[in-house]
Parts: structure tokens; sequence; C-alpha cells
């Protein structure tokens, strides 16, 4: 037995069942709230897409300002798919995860052994790279107005097999996704790797004098946070029924950015939950009373990062009184406070 | 045949040669002491010994085989450990994270992204027994950051005996130490000289004299004396230097 009880983390921790609780009865409230069903759909494929990047960010300290490349080619990838082979959903999605982790394996060759300002710059010239091709490649990516009529491919279950093409149906199967992906990652957070990765973000030098090789780390997790990426990419391109360069432009790449930090990644795992719901609902109730909404968002994105980078889950943490006090005295991007696993 | 064997190494940043035909060798099972005053190049030393500079000219031997030039890791995973002059830890970790992750046990399971970071519980004892050995038994749960001074600096060395390292280098332990926990701390090296193979750096005198089995001196980036303390007593520049004093 352990002398010192390490906690253990369950697969499935109450806040994970809560949320996925409450988003399972979305369909039954969203539009009574004046919303809508796509609404549900889109925040969590973008659930998906934060989970994965904070990953990079807030675990390993390593700011990608060109994650949108692998979102969308992992949208194309799935668009290419059902167009050329058949019209499969597992196939195109496994295809899209694929994709986009080579894709992140190439990059990641490049980038594996920079850190701060180099690596983010590094990883904005590779996005934009990837947005220039997509619009310019014609001939396979259908250019500036991208793939057109992208099917939803029906999910077979043996026998039996679910049409997609209701919102509410995709928002269930997206769901689904978000369940697999959220109990994954933390698992993965808790596991070795990812405990390396934390060491790696806290003290590189240290990190491989004890024998890590950073380097290898570094990629294996840049590659991995694409794949994720490119997944919500391919569920992304059933959604909208369409794949098209914006989502790998500088802003949409930005915009996780954003989301992640505002919701607290350097603190929480919940972190990029929280600020893509937080997100979406701005957009939609700020947007409706104000056109200039993210000029607003931007303005608290700010604030946020000037006054508070531990974000909303950070002021959570502190408003319960769960924050030991010294976790909140590193600020600062470089040394994000303490219980990350939160 | 040694250990450990440095020959005829060379190190240069720019213009300015910092160490300059470097021979040394550290025996197994014994402490080897490097002495020497500020900017001489002993950390350079261990830097390029340890994997983080490449030398630009000479070789480093261990156990027979030619280690120069790998990196850190390659060199840290062949067993050799090192702290840092400069406290080095995991600041948002705890004082048992911090150990853990430094484990070999851990380590192999670097890409193991299921199970728990402490597995079956054996290797968070194994982490509590290393803590213990450094005097930081119940400081387990403590951030490595909210750690008072001399508890850094013990877990500093903690980190590097977790990997239970063949070779042990240790960058001035007592730096920033005041008399009670430099004699503290004289004590814990001494207890680990009988299980481990230890090369420290110290510019106290006083604190290698009474551990080392032998000692190099360094001085302008070359060794110009070597030998066991008595011997060192009796050296011309040893005596002339004010290495030691308070
Ligand atoms: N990375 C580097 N780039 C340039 N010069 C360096 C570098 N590292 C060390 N030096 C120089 O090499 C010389 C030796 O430094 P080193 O840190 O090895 O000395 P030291 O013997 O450990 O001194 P101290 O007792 O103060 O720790 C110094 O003049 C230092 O400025
Ligand atoms: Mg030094």
């Amino acid at each position: 037995m352990a002398a010192v009880p390490t906690v253990a983390s369950p697969w499935v921790p109450r806040g994970m069942a809560l949320l996925l609780a409450v988003m399972a009865t979305l369909p039954l409230w969203v539009a009574s709230i004046g919303l809508y069903q796509y609404l549900g759909v889109e925040i969590a494929i973008w659930m998906i897409y934060g989970l994965g990047f904070n990953l990079l960010l807030g675990y390993s300290g390593l700011p990608s300002f060109g994650h949108g490349a692998f979102f969308g080619v992992g949208a194309y990838a799935f668009g290419l798919f059902q167009a050329w082979a058949f019209e499969s959903l597992l196939l195109g999605m496994a295809l899209a995860a694929v994709a986009a982790f080579v894709a992140g394996a190439v990059v990641g060759c490049f980038l594996s052994h920079r850190r701060g300002i180099y690596f983010a710059l590094m990883t904005i010239a590779f996005g934009q790279v990837f947005w220039f091709v997509a619009i310019k490649w014609h001939t396979v990516t259908g250019g500036e107005d991208g793939l057109l009529n992208i099917p939803r491919p029906a999910l077979e279950l043996g026998a039996a097999s679910v049409p997609l093409n209701s919102n509410v149906a995709l928002f269930y199967f997206v769901l689904f996704v978000l369940a697999v992906v959220a109990v994954a990652l933390w698992r993965l957070v808790h596991s070795p790797f990812g405990k390396v990765l934390q060491a790696i973000r806290q003290n590189e030098e240290r990190a491989r004098f004890v024998g890590y090789n950073v380097w290898l780390f570094k990629w294996a997790v840049f590659a991995l946070s694409a794949a994720i990426a490119g997944l919500a990419g391919s569920l992304f391109s059933m959604a909208q029924q369409s794949a098209y360069p914006d989502v790998m432009s500088l802003h949409a790449s930005g915009v996780i950015v954003m989301m992640t930090l505002i919701g607290g990644g350097f603190v929480s795992f919940w972190g990029p939950v929280i600020g893509v719901a937080v997100y979406f609902l701005a957009r939609d109730v700020l947007g409706a009373v104000t056109e200039t909404w993210l000029l607003w968002f931007g303005l608290v994105f700010v604030l946020a990062v000037l006054f508070r980078p531990e974000g909303i889950a950070g002021a959570w943490q502190e408003y319960v009184g769960s924050v030991p006090s010294a976790g909140r005295r590193n600020r600062g991007t470089e040394a994000p406070a303490s219980h990350i696993e939160r | 045949m040694a250990l450990f064997e440095a020959r005829g190494v060379h190190k240069r940043f720019g213009h300015q040669v910092v160490l300059e035909n470097i021979d040394l060798s550290f025996e197994s099972g014994r402490l080897s002491g490097i002495m020497g005053p500020n900017g001489a190049g002993k950390t350079t030393c261990f830097n390029v010994l340890t994997g983080r500079y490449k030398p630009d000219r000479g070789r480093v031997l261990f156990d027979g085989e030619d280690i120069t030039g790998l990196s850190p890791n390659a060199i840290a995973c062949r067993g050799i450990a090192r702290s840092f002059q400069t406290i080095s830890l995991f600041d948002e970790y705890s004082a048992l994270e911090n150990v853990l992750i430094a484990l070999p046990e851990v380590r192999e399971r670097g890409f193991n992204m299921i199970e728990p970071l402490s597995g079956d519980g054996a290797d968070a004892d194994r982490a509590a027994a290393v803590l213990a050995r450094v005097g930081l038994a119940g400081r387990e749960r403590r951030r490595a950051g909210d750690l008072a001074y001399g508890e850094r600096r013990a877990l500093e060395i903690g980190v590097a005996l977790a990997a239970a390292p063949r070779l042990l280098f240790l960058d001035e332990p007592t730096s920033g130490l005041g008399v009670e926990a430099t004699a503290r701390l004289s004590e814990m090296v001494r207890e680990l000289k009988h299980d481990y193979s230890i090369v420290v750096i110290e510019h106290d005198m006083q604190f290698l004299f009474g551990l080392a089995d032998a000692i190099s001196v360094i001085h302008w980036g070359q060794v110009i004396a070597r030998g066991t303390p008595d011997e060192l007593r009796e050296n011309k520049w040893v005596q002339r230097s004010n290495l030691g004093r308070p």
C-alpha cells in the first residue's frame, strides 16, 4: 500500500458527468430561451477542439496560433473522403483525425525544438501556409468557396442506421464524441505522459536532465492535439455541410486561443469548455444586441489577459476558496497557477 | 578504471576560453570534490560533463563508454544525475510529484497516456522514501514553490537522487544556506556517500575537506591542483587563496 495516498482520478469526474448531463438536456430547452438547436452542435464541436488545444496551451505551455490549420485539414479530409471515396461517418472521421495528425506531426518536426515567442511565430507561419494552400489549390479544396454539399452520413450501428440529418441527432452524436474525448483527455492529463508535459511547461531544462526527451514529448503532444482539432473539424464540416478556408485563418485560430484563455485553460481542465460556452453565448446574446459584440468580447479578453490570466475557472477556484493562496501568487502566462487538473 | 573520465576537455564561449584542457577522473564509490573561486569554470565543467554543452575538444567517458556530446536526457538515462547551483524544480508540483517524475520507473512509462502517474502506488512509496532521505518527510504534499529555501535545496538533491544514479553530480549544494543548514546538509551528503558515487562542486573548503576522498581545484578554466584533502592542505596555491574563509 502506498504510504502516501495519491489522488486517484476517477474515470468520469463529477464535474464532467454534470456537464454532459446538462448538455444532454439542451435540445429540450434551448429553443425556449430564444436560441436554436444548431448552437448546441457548434458549442460541443468547439469544446472538443478546445480540450485538445488546451493540451498544448495550458498543459504543455506551447502557444499555437495556427491551430485552425488542423481543424481545417480535418474538415477538408472528411469532405474529400465523402466525395472521392464513399459516404461513411466513422471512416471519414478517422481519416480526418489521421490527416490532421500527420499534418501536425510534420509541422511539429519544425516546431518542437522551439519555445515561447519563436514557437508562437512558427505556428502562425505554418497556419498561414495551410490557409493559403486551401485558398489556392482550387482543384482539391474548391478555393475560397470551399467544399460544398458535404453529407451528414448516417451512423451505422450493425443492423441499425441512425440518420444524423437533423441538428438534434447530430448534436447527440457530437456530444457522445465530446464525452469520449473528455474522458480520454482526463485520463491523459493525469497519466505519466500528461504529467511530463506539465513538467516540461514548468521547467523544460530540468525535465531534460531527469531524462526526458523533451523534443519527442512536444512533438507527440503537438500531433495529438492536431488530431483532436482534425476530429472536431470533421464534425464541423458535417455541421456546416461544407468546408472552407475561413476556419484556417489567423482570426479563427486566434478565437480558440481566446476561448481557452478566457475560460481558464491555464488553471483548469475545464477552462476551454467554459470559454467555448461563454464565447458562443456572448456571440448570440450580445450579438443580438450589438453588432460590435466582438469588440466588447475582445476587450474582456484584454482585461482577462492583463489581470486574470487564470480566466473564469481561476476566478471560480478563488471564489470557492479551493486555490491555495500561493497558487495565486504567480501571475502571468509564464507561471500558471497550481492545480491545473481541477 | 575510473567510473567517469574527462580527457582534454576544452570549452569556449565566443572568444572567452572557459575550460582549457581539463582532465578529470572520478572513482566509483567515492566522493570527489571540485573546488575553485567564482567564475573559475566549475559549473561550465558540469554542464559539459552532463550534456548541456558539447565540448569544443576532448572526450567524456562514462563506464568506458564515450558519451561526449550526447544530449542531457541520453546522459541522464545512462545513470548520471545532477543538481543545479540555481535551484531548478517543478515549482507547481508537490515535492512528491517532483521526485515521482524523476523516477526511472516513471520515465519508462513516460508515454503511457492512460494510467495515473503513481501507478500501483509503489512508485509513490519510492518517491516518499527519497524525500525522507533528504529530510523532507511530511512535506510530500507541499508545492515545491512554497517550500522554504533550505527545503528547496534538499528537494533539488532529492530530484537528482530519484534517478538512483550511478553517478551523482551536485553543484554547490550549500549555496545560500546558513551555517546550521550547511552542517545538516553536510551530514546528509555524508550519509549519501555510503550508497552513491558523488561529485560535488563547492567553493567552501571546509565542507569539501571534511567529506571528499579526492579534490580537483579549478582556476581560470584549468585544473591547477588535485589530491586528497591532506595533500591539498599542503598546496601553496590553496594556502594562499581565500577559498573557504568565511
Ligand atoms: N552560456 C555561457 N555563455 C557565455 N559565457 C558563459 C556561459 N556560461 C558560463 N560563462 C562564463 O564562463 C565563466 C565560468 O562560469 P561558471 O559558471 O562555470 O563558473 P563557476 O566556477 O561555476 O563560478 P561560481 O562559483 O560563481 O558558480 C564565467 O566567466 C561565465 O561568465
Ligand atoms: Mg557555478
